[in-house]
């Protein structure tokens, strides 16, 4: 009896040990506070969803760039508030006559946070690697480009397989990413980039510790201690603020929730607009779909101002087709289709197929639960049959409507910037639309002179939404709260980057 | 003696087979794809393809059965499909997340639960034992995640004496540690004090109608000195079996209470890799539970043994 006793004591104390580090599991190896507010140069931002990892040249997901691209990685070139190409670690470059090849003139003073000189030699590499080693599809970004290589170690010449507008902006994104060719094996933990932070700890489930980077070749950032802590609940994410646990939130994901912080004096909303266009996608190769009066109909009887003020609490924007109002070639086309039930019962009728049930099938997402049921009874009003199920996302979602195209309508925010060429230009994915003038339109104005780019998209966003291949049932608002004081945060969010280094406290 | 040992062995055994074979057709059937999620919205056909291939999804079923148990009676249980990641320090990691977040729950709700439920009992046909069995009905009825945002409004909100959520770890901070800890230990616990009271109150009525408390009342002892003396002992027996299955699931279960209070446990470790399809990790997390409840049972049994004079070896 008193040796089981002592047995037991003694294994529960060896437990306790042991168990003194939960939840620390971290890498790499450098223990830290988590940041919080109060201390002048330290910040704590809240976000959404985690990253799986840290290696976005094998994983997809908006996440990881998110908090690793300008902070950590740094690009040649950036993208700034008004979607202008701007100079990063590449200071200046030309583009030759038949605009195929881009000299690149670098800046001479970066390293990688492990010691090493940034060269054109690194650049080269990177840019190269992105066709041999990774496996995320976004990588066909670089496929037009046919070699990199360091002219000297600041001169960098890129050749292109022909003219692409797209390729010198797609630089500006995760693609575009500079890094070192000491420093490629371990990148799901260990980034090495050039960027004004580097990676402290990842504490998986629960936030990511970023330091300022003391080699950095150019302005320091204001904060030097940021923590992005990741919250599953939304009413949690707002908890944490009200309590100071955080100092911003970086994306609101409940809007009706803003009101508590908008009466506040201690916080100010920021409210602006991202690429993320929800999508009313159809799939376009099958029946009643296929019938452009069908598209047409369900167009019309959607009223995307009833839309947006029942489920997303009135915040975002309307657009008429997939293109932001921060691109170049935005244009207006909400007139389009205007909210006309008549017109969509005149429709629907005269295709014949208002029998013929519509399978809405939406992904476990907040804003397709929301909009979902709104979409089915304003369509339902018009005539049509719905159906309505939720797939599980991603797992779920991405068999059934993404691979097998097994649907008819869905709602899904497409938020990767410029996407328009990604979604309606292939006729393999999952819209399955299939239009040779826009596949036409979108080649040509990647080739095209600069100047004619912008009215060739415009073409292609036009045909794209009077064909009715989509319905844009609205522009994701970028919703971000923050104490009062903060400063730099970005209204428009125009990157895949949350980025940091232009924050400051004033 | 000895055959006893080897029954149980056997049968523990069973267990555990039956449980991966069990846990790994039911993820072998789910529809949904890891290499799919893991390549995102964007993926290539043949991008998501080779990646199958990489992970060895493409490989008939009992060869990735095999290769997986292989693996855990090796002790390795193998890298998560989505974070690429050794599995074992993450569940390892989490799991004394949530154990010291379901071990603390469990011992505040057996505080209040056996003096509650003691008096209960005692007093069942009064007015006050009435009322707290209306009260633990109320605790029982309950969401754990309602009495946690409840919690967090009032203490952490609106009185700012405690963190809204949260996690340190111990070796860290120990202070904010403890205060982390409170909130969601006591959502957790008024749920399990409810539902324990509840069983400790029925125990302790059955044992109050044995022959040896009626004898140890006839020799002059009050009815609380008598249940305290002889009775509490056998009555824990019920209780201590509600408390470890309890327990068990908690570690799991606790998974809403992790979600709303960012706690990272094991409940939201294997939600996730659910959502993600990663497979592995799922298999790997089940069977820790299944070993865990197993365990739990074993020590529950010694602990039966410790309790219940009745059920010592010897004994008549």
């Amino acid at each position: 009896m008193k040796l089981t006793r002592l047995a037991a004591t003694g294994a529960a104390l060896c437990l306790l040990a042991s168990a003194c580090s939960a939840g620390s599991s971290s890498t790499p190896g450098a223990s830290s506070g988590g940041g919080s507010a109060g201390d002048d140069t330290k910040l704590s931002v809240g976000l959404v969803a985690e990253p799986a990892s840290l290696d976005f040249t094998t994983t997809d997901g908006a996440a990881i760039p998110q908090a690793l691209l300008y902070n950590v990685y740094e690009t040649l070139v950036k993208v700034d508030q008004q979607g202008e190409v701007v100079p990063s670690l590449a200071k200046k470059w030309t583009v030759s006559d038949d605009r195929k090849t881009y000299t690149f003139d670098l800046v001479d003073n970066a390293t990688f946070s492990n010691g090493q000189k940034f060269t054109a030699k690194d650049a080269a590499f990177s840019i190269n690697r992105v066709k041999k080693d990774w496996t995320i599809s976004l990588k066909s970004a670089m496929d037009v480009v046919s070699d990199a290589k360091a002219v000297s170690d600041t001169q960098l010449e890129v050749t292109l397989a022909k003219p692409s507008n797209n390729w010198l902006y797609k630089m500006t994104t995760r693609v575009g990413a500079m890094m070192s060719e000491s420093a490629v094996d371990k990148l799901a933990t260990e980034p090495v980039g050039t960027g004004p932070f580097t990676l402290e700890k990842w504490t998986r489930g629960d936030s990511i510790a970023l330091k300022g980077n003391d080699k950095y070749w150019g302005e320091k950032p204001f904060f030097q201690d940021v923590t992005l802590k990741y919250f599953k609940d939304a009413t949690a994410l707002n908890n944490a603020l009200l309590t100071s646990t955080i100092d911003v939130i970086g994306t609101v994901q409940a809007p009706e929730s803003l009101a508590q912080f908008e009466g506040n004096d201690k916080f100010e909303v920021i409210e602006g607009t991202t690429n993320g266009e929800v999508l009313l996608s159809f799939n376009n190769s099958k029946a009643p779909l296929n019938d452009k009066r069908v598209r047409q109909a369900v167009r019309h009887a959607i009223d995307h101002k009833a839309l947006l003020e029942t489920c997303w609490a009135g915040r975002g924007e309307l657009i008429g087709s997939m293109v932001p109002p921060t691109d170049p070639w935005y244009e207006d086309l909400t007139g389009l289709y205007p909210y006309d039930k008549a017109k969509a019962k005149a429709l629907l009728q005269e295709s014949g197929k208002a029998s013929t049930p519509l399978r809405l099938r939406i992904p476990s997402l907040p804003y397709a639960v929301s909009c979902g049921q709104v979409v089915k009874s304003q369509l339902e009003q018009a005539g049509f049959t719905v159906k309505l199920d939720q797939l599980e996302f991603p797992a779920a979602w991405l068999t059934t409507v993404f691979k097998d195209a097994d649907y008819d309508m869905s709602i899904i925010s497409h938020v990767e910037p410029r996407d328009i060429g990604a979604i309606f230009g292939d006729p393999k994915y999952y819209t399955r639309y299939d239009n040779k003038d826009v596949q036409s339109a979108l080649a040509a104005a990647d080739e095209a002179p600069e100047d004619q780019q912008v009215e060739l998209m415009k073409k292609a966003a036009r045909t794209v939404s009077e064909d009715a291949a989509g319905d844009f049932l609205f522009l994701l608002p970028n919703l971000i709260v923050a104490e009062k004081g903060i400063t730099g945060l970005p209204k428009n969010a125009i990157s895949e980057s949350f980025d940091l280094t232009g924050l400051k406290r004033s | 003696m000895l055959l006893r040992i080897l029954q149980r062995t056997g049968v523990l055994l069973a267990s555990l087979l039956a449980s991966s074979v069990l846990v790994f057709a039911f993820m072998a059937v789910l529809p949904g794809d890891p290499a799919r999620v893991a390549l995102g919205v964007n993926a290539s056909d043949e991008a998501v393809a080779e990646l199958r291939t990489q992970f060895g999804l493409d490989r008939p079923l009992i060869e990735q059965y095999l290769s997986w148990v292989g693996g855990l009676l090796r002790f390795d249980l193998g890298e998560s499909y989505v974070s690429r990641a050794a599995i074992g320090p993450q569940i390892a990691d989490r799991l004394q997340v949530s154990l010291w977040l379901v071990v603390t729950a469990m011992v505040i709700a057996l505080v209040v639960a056996v003096p509650f439920g003691t008096v209960m009992a005692v007093r069942h046909r009064h007015v006050s034992g009435l009322l707290l069995s209306a009260l633990s009905q109320v605790g029982v009825a309950i969401p754990a995640f309602l009495a946690g945002i409840l919690l967090i409004t009032v203490f952490a909100v609106k009185l700012g004496w405690l963190p809204a959520n949260g996690w340190t770890p111990p070796n860290q901070d120990p202070v904010q540690f403890v205060r982390q800890l409170i909130l969601p230990a006591l959502s957790l616990a008024i749920v399990q004090a409810a539902v324990l009271t509840r069983y400790v109150r029925s125990s302790v009525l059955d044992v109050q109608r044995e022959d040896y408390i009626r004898t140890a009342r006839a020799k002059g002892r009050s009815s609380m000195a008598a249940l305290r003396h002889h009775g509490l002992r056998n009555a824990g027996v019920p209780v201590v079996t509600v408390l470890a299955l309890q327990l068990a699931t908690l570690l799991i279960g606790a998974v809403v209470v992790e979600r709303v209070f960012v706690i990272p446990g094991l409940g939201s470790l294997l939600l996730d890799a659910v959502s993600n399809r990663d497979l592995i990790m799922v298999q790997d997390v089940v069977m820790i539970l299944v070993i865990a409840v197993l365990f739990v049972n074993f020590l529950v049994d010694l602990l039966y043994v410790a309790i219940d004079p009745r059920l010592r070896a010897g004994a008549r």
